[in-house]
């Protein structure tokens, strides 16, 4: 989550978020639908700033599903970005790029499976590949820094070149223990 | 309360706002008898018929929106399948396309599953709900002859619109839009010159 302070001072990305907003740039993906992670912060950021993205913060994951479904009947490409928690919300509405073969995209961070204090994160974070393969999502995954950009490309190929639906998964170890006590 | 307000035949109301709309409107209708109402005032190649994906209505509509200034998008729906993705009128709110239209046509039941009384008719007020979310076109509409304005809305496209539409619970003859979704996205994107990807 944002933390509060202003930009001139915040530390600079790590080099695979920054990977990630170069990739979706590259793609000249128009639309970036999301609820926020911290893992998601630099690209959030940047589309924010960039005339040319419109970013769409949403109340819950679902509605993403369908926003990138229009964005892309209208013509432009769009992704869905959230945690993993948010893969649970996105089910019956994944009927929707099913049924129409919409191309449909989402980067997910993990949650509940590297260093998770939350307890409560585990049971979606277990079954966020499930549940996406259960609704035809095809799913891939990124653990390495040095792996993300790959990924995320290969992803956008197979999304918008093949009109394929894919979920990218960003393991809990790529961003790291959260530090859960303020000092 | 609505309960003492008239209400509008729902069929007669959407033909005659579909009749008005500028030609190269988009229009995204809601799952169940919404569809039905638009495919019977005519069936047009800028239109995308959702049989399924409750809630999807708004928020498909808002990408279709952004994706496309130049044209006026047009959701067509009903309560219950607006009411399961309520909070999308927030998202709406934040970003206000200024071409984007929500028609909510309210019976105040879920026509589609045997009638049972929803929450329009249990206390939700959905223009005051349009409105608390930042949409502050929001209007209730209990008279055919605001099928006129509301289409000049549209077409002026000059800031996000929502109507609520009181209707009957009268259930005219069903007229089924195609049912094939890939059909449906390939013609929608053909109409704008788009490829099938």
């Amino acid at each position: 989550m944002m933390n509060g302070m202003s930009q001139t001072h915040a530390p600079a990305p790590p080099s695979w978020q920054e990977d990630v907003f170069t990739a979706l740039k590259k793609y000249d993906v128009r639309q970036i639908a999301y609820v926020p992670d911290a893992g998601h912060s630099h690209t959030l950021r940047e589309a924010r700033r960039d005339p040319a993205i419109h970013d769409v913060v949403l109340t819950t994951e679902e509605e993403g599903v369908a926003v990138t479904a229009g964005a892309w009947l209208g013509g432009q490409r769009a992704v869905l970005l959230m945690q993993s928690s948010g893969v649970g919300n996105c089910v019956n509405m994944l009927s929707l790029p099913a049924m129409c073969r919409f191309p449909f995209l989402t980067l997910v961070t993990m949650r509940g499976e590297y260093a998770e204090f939350n307890p409560w994160q585990g049971p979606m974070g277990r079954t966020t590949r499930q549940a996406l393969e259960l609704m035809g999502v095809t799913v891939l995954r990124a653990d390495r820094p040095e792996e993300v950009a790959e990924t995320v490309e290969a992803a956008l190929d197979a999304v918008f070149g093949a009109g394929g639906r894919v979920a990218v998964l960003l393991g809990q170890k790529l961003i790291g223990r959260k530090k859960w006590e303020r000092d | 309360m609505t309960t003492a307000l008239p209400r509008l035949d729902r069929r007669r109301f959407v033909a005659d706002l579909v009749g008005r709309l500028p030609e190269d409107t988009l229009v995204v209708t809601g799952l169940g008898s919404p569809s039905y109402d638009v495919f019977a005032a005519g069936d047009r190649p800028g239109t995308f018929y959702l049989w399924g994906a409750m809630g999807a209505a708004a928020p498909l509509a808002l990408g279709l929106a952004l994706a496309r200034p130049d044209r006026p998008v047009v959701a067509v729906t009903g309560d219950g399948e607006h009411l399961m993705g309520i909070g999308t009128l927030a998202t709406i709110g934040a970003r206000l396309p200024p071409n984007l239209t929500l028609v909510v046509l309210d019976n105040a039941h879920f026509g589609e599953t045997g009638m049972q009384p929803s929450h329009t008719g249990l206390g939700t007020d959905l223009v005051a709900v349009a409105r608390g979310f930042g949409i502050r076109d929001a209007v209730r509409i209990t008279d055919p002859a605001q099928a006129g304005d509301l289409a000049g809305r549209v077409a002026a496209r000059s800031g996000t619109t929502y109507a609520q539409v009181l209707i009957t619970t009268d259930e005219p003859p069903r007229a089924l839009p195609p049912r094939d979704g890939v059909a449906n996205k390939n013609a929608f994107r053909a109409a704008l010159g788009l490829p099938t990807f």
